[in-house]
């Protein structure tokens, strides 16, 4: 167990190295490719008219003229030991992890993303539990009632959850919940220090999509497990129904459906972007949008690559709780 | 024979049965009839199916895919969901009716007073429970013990069904053992609670032959420990030869041939279970010609064949004119002991049986 973990560390930190070199290349490669000098990007650290000395000092601070693997080496080197930046009049240290500091607002991206991710986490982990509890009792219960009133009504609401959009449910509920009928106040949410009740009408949007994917996934696995031989065989050594479907039943049904919910918590937990818009909530995902629509690079690479390393966290959560969960995965 | 008068059980109907109580005999099923309403039509699985077993006794039930052996054990077990199954008729267990009785009476004697034994033991164990827990499970559920008595119960039950080491296997996982030994986990399983009814639903199908005399002693073996009575489920005539007191022969839901196992091999009288017989491999008689099988298919359970369900295949059945085609053989006791649903005189068929089937054997 221990290796199989070791094992999957390793494979996490090179995968993490694999993306950051490709999203390094997409942000700094292919501006280049398509005509963008370092004038231009050190330009826009400077703001409006610099005068090339200015320009020319940003760019040797930053070492924008570097030929670009010394640039991804000195970002590397960033992230692992830190870095100091030297502006002629002062020193500036820059503490492990550094990713560098924003062209717009000049504060260290480490910094922005460590303010902005609880907010984040609290509109991923809120949802989540909402949409695990919904989703999965109500494709239970649609399983073993399949084809009731209730199953049929069930799924056919899923069916349009799964189709509607954040920014369009999200958008209904603001003006009717909140501005027509006055129902909740306005969302604002900017740190842990503000009520997380807050944020109920996010999460409702957002576990809304995500319950009704998951009721349509929990109520398939749950069919196709209710049909196994060993279900047959729980019910002959006479247990009680309950016990059938919950612990022989939805046990096995859960297992895959753990997978899923890693990817999805994952990906959530880098940056819920849509919901953040919608919402206007300032959490990672605003974070790396205002990044992209202010060609902010060092922002953005900072986002994505902490959007990257939650992903990859989540799965290896779940590869290793698979292995707690399904004894074929532990042996084999 | 320890049988009630079959002739009784043939004549009488649905409703007068009902008003005749509780049979003597510790199982006793009448008029069985175990419907599925499909998209298709109405799927008749088991229509009308009579018999009775003593404990001590073995019954085996043969027959093609889809005769309806499964269904009918699934069906003394209680296992059909009531919402895509027709169950009716009467099964006494015991001197309890279990077709009207509560779901939840008859899964309190699920596992206790009748168990089932499975025919694949890999996918009827659950993959993410040890072999234990899943013994564990079966007898807690009906005896009201601590864990700790109820694992020390399981290594035993282990012990006694021959798995070595049973206080380390105990707990392993069901796709850890071999497939002999997961069918002997499995019997340990339906033991757990010393079942007075056994069903084997073809126990020793998945497994080599060697593992399969071995099972089928422990299920001897057992048998005479508890004095368990059993049925067993199976297209292997040898298994029942080698297990059986009486045998049952379905086909298309119905029972064809109900006798003594020595009747039924030595004077059998139904032109189906000549069949089977002929398409039986045999190593105790020298042999010149090829196995005979069925010719044909088991028909559909939804379209029955009109009269005998058995004349399409039947190679005789001009010789009742066209009775085999247009009226459906009731099952009569031909002689004492030997019930045979078929239209065909008892003097003809014993001559048939003579002259033209045994001496092929």
């Amino acid at each position: 167990m221990v290796a199989f973990i070791v094992r999957r560390l390793l494979g996490a930190v090179g995968l993490l190295l694999i993306i950051s070199a490709v999203t390094f290349a997409i942000f700094f490669l292919v501006p280049r490719a398509a005509g963008v000098t370092s004038d231009d990007i050190a330009g826009r650290f400077a703001g409006k008219q610099p005068d090339a000395a200015t320009l020319a000092a940003i760019k040797d601070r930053f070492g924008f003229d570097d030929p670009v693997p010394v640039q991804y080496g000195k970002f590397l080197k960033a992230i692992v030991v830190g870095d100091t930046y030297d502006t002629g009049t002062e020193k500036i240290h820059c503490p492990a992890p550094c990713l560098g500091y924003s062209f717009r607002t000049n504060q260290s991206v480490t910094d922005q993303i460590v303010d902005r991710a609880p907010i984040t986490f609290m509109i991923a982990i809120g949802a989540a539990v909402l949409w695990v509890i919904v989703g999965v009792s109500i494709g239970v219960l649609s399983a073993l009632r399949r084809g009731t009133i209730f199953d049929r009504a069930a799924m056919g609401i899923a069916l349009a959850g799964v189709s509607l959009p954040v920014f369009f449910t999200g958008l209904l509920s603001l003006a009717f919940v909140v501005h027509r009928w006055n129902l909740l106040p306005e969302v604002n949410y900017e740190g842990l220090s503000d009520n997380p009740f807050n944020l109920i009408l996010p999460w409702i949007c957002l576990a809304f999509l995500y319950a009704a994917l998951y009721a349509r996934l929990t109520r398939a696995g749950m069919l196709e497990t209710m049909n196994e031989d060993y279900i047959r065989t729980a019910r002959a050594k006479g247990l009680p129904e309950k016990t059938v479907v919950f612990k022989h039943g939805l046990r096995a049904t859960l297992t895959p459906i753990m997978t899923v919910f890693g990817l999805d918590i994952g990906l959530l937990l880098g940056g819920a972007i849509i919901t953040e818009k919608t919402f206007s909530i300032p959490g990672l995902g605003q974070l790396a949008l205002d990044g992209v629509n202010q060609s902010d690079l060092p922002v953005v690479l900072g986002a994505t690559m902490v959007a990257a390393l939650f992903i990859v966290l989540a799965n290896l959560v779940v590869d290793i709780l698979y292995g707690v969960v399904d004894p074929r995965v532990r042996h084999s | 024979m320890a049988r009630k008068d079959p002739a009784e059980l043939v004549n009488g109907s649905a409703e007068q049965s009902g008003t005749r109580g509780a049979p003597s005999a510790f199982l006793e099923v009448r008029d069985l009839k175990i419907h599925f309403p499909t998209d298709d039509g109405l799927v008749k699985s088991v229509d009308g199916l009579s018999f009775q077993l003593e404990r001590g006794r073995t019954l085996g039930i043969v027959g093609e895919s889809g005769s309806g052996k499964s269904v009918t054990s699934l069906g003394i077990l209680g296992l059909h969901n009531k919402r895509n199954a027709n169950v009716s008729g009467e099964i006494w267990l015991d001197g309890t009716e279990l077709v009207g009785a509560s779901q939840n009476d008859v899964r309190r004697l699920r596992g206790r007073k009748m168990a089932m034994i499975f025919q694949d033991p890999l996918s009827s164990m659950h993959p993410f429970y040890t072999v234990g827990h899943q013994i564990v499970e079966a007898y807690r559920v009906h005896n009201d013990v601590s864990k700790s008595v109820a694992r020390k119960h399981a290594v035993d039950m282990l012990g006694r069904v021959g798995i070595p080491r049973p206080d380390r296997r105990v707990d392993d996982y069901p796709h850890q053992f071999s497939g002999g030994m997961r069918q002997r986990a499995m019997i340990a399983m339906a033991l757990s609670c010393d079942p007075e009814l056994l069903i084997a639903d073809e126990p020793t199908t998945a497994l080599d032959v060697t593992v399969q005399a071995q099972i089928l002693d422990l299920i001897r073996d057992l048998q005479e420990e508890f004095n368990s009575a059993i049925i067993m489920i199976t297209h292997d005539l040898g298994v029942v030869a080698e297990l059986s007191d009486d045998i049952l022969v379905m086909y298309a839901g119905r029972c064809a041939e109900y006798a003594s196992v020595d009747d039924a091999f030595h004077r059998p009288l139904h032109p189906y279970t000549w069949g089977l017989l002929g398409s039986m491999p045999r190593l105790d008689r020298e042999r010149s010609e090829r196995l005979m099988p069925i010719k044909g298919t088991p028909p559909s359970l939804i379209n029955v064949p009109q009269g005998c369900a058995f004349n399409p295949r039947c190679a005789y059945r001009d010789l009742n004119g066209d009775k085999s085609t247009t009226e459906r053989p009731e099952l009569v006791e031909a002689e004492p002991g030997h019930q045979v649903a078929c239209h065909l005189p008892l003097e003809k068929k014993r001559e048939i049986w003579e002259s033209e089937i045994r001496p092929k054997l």
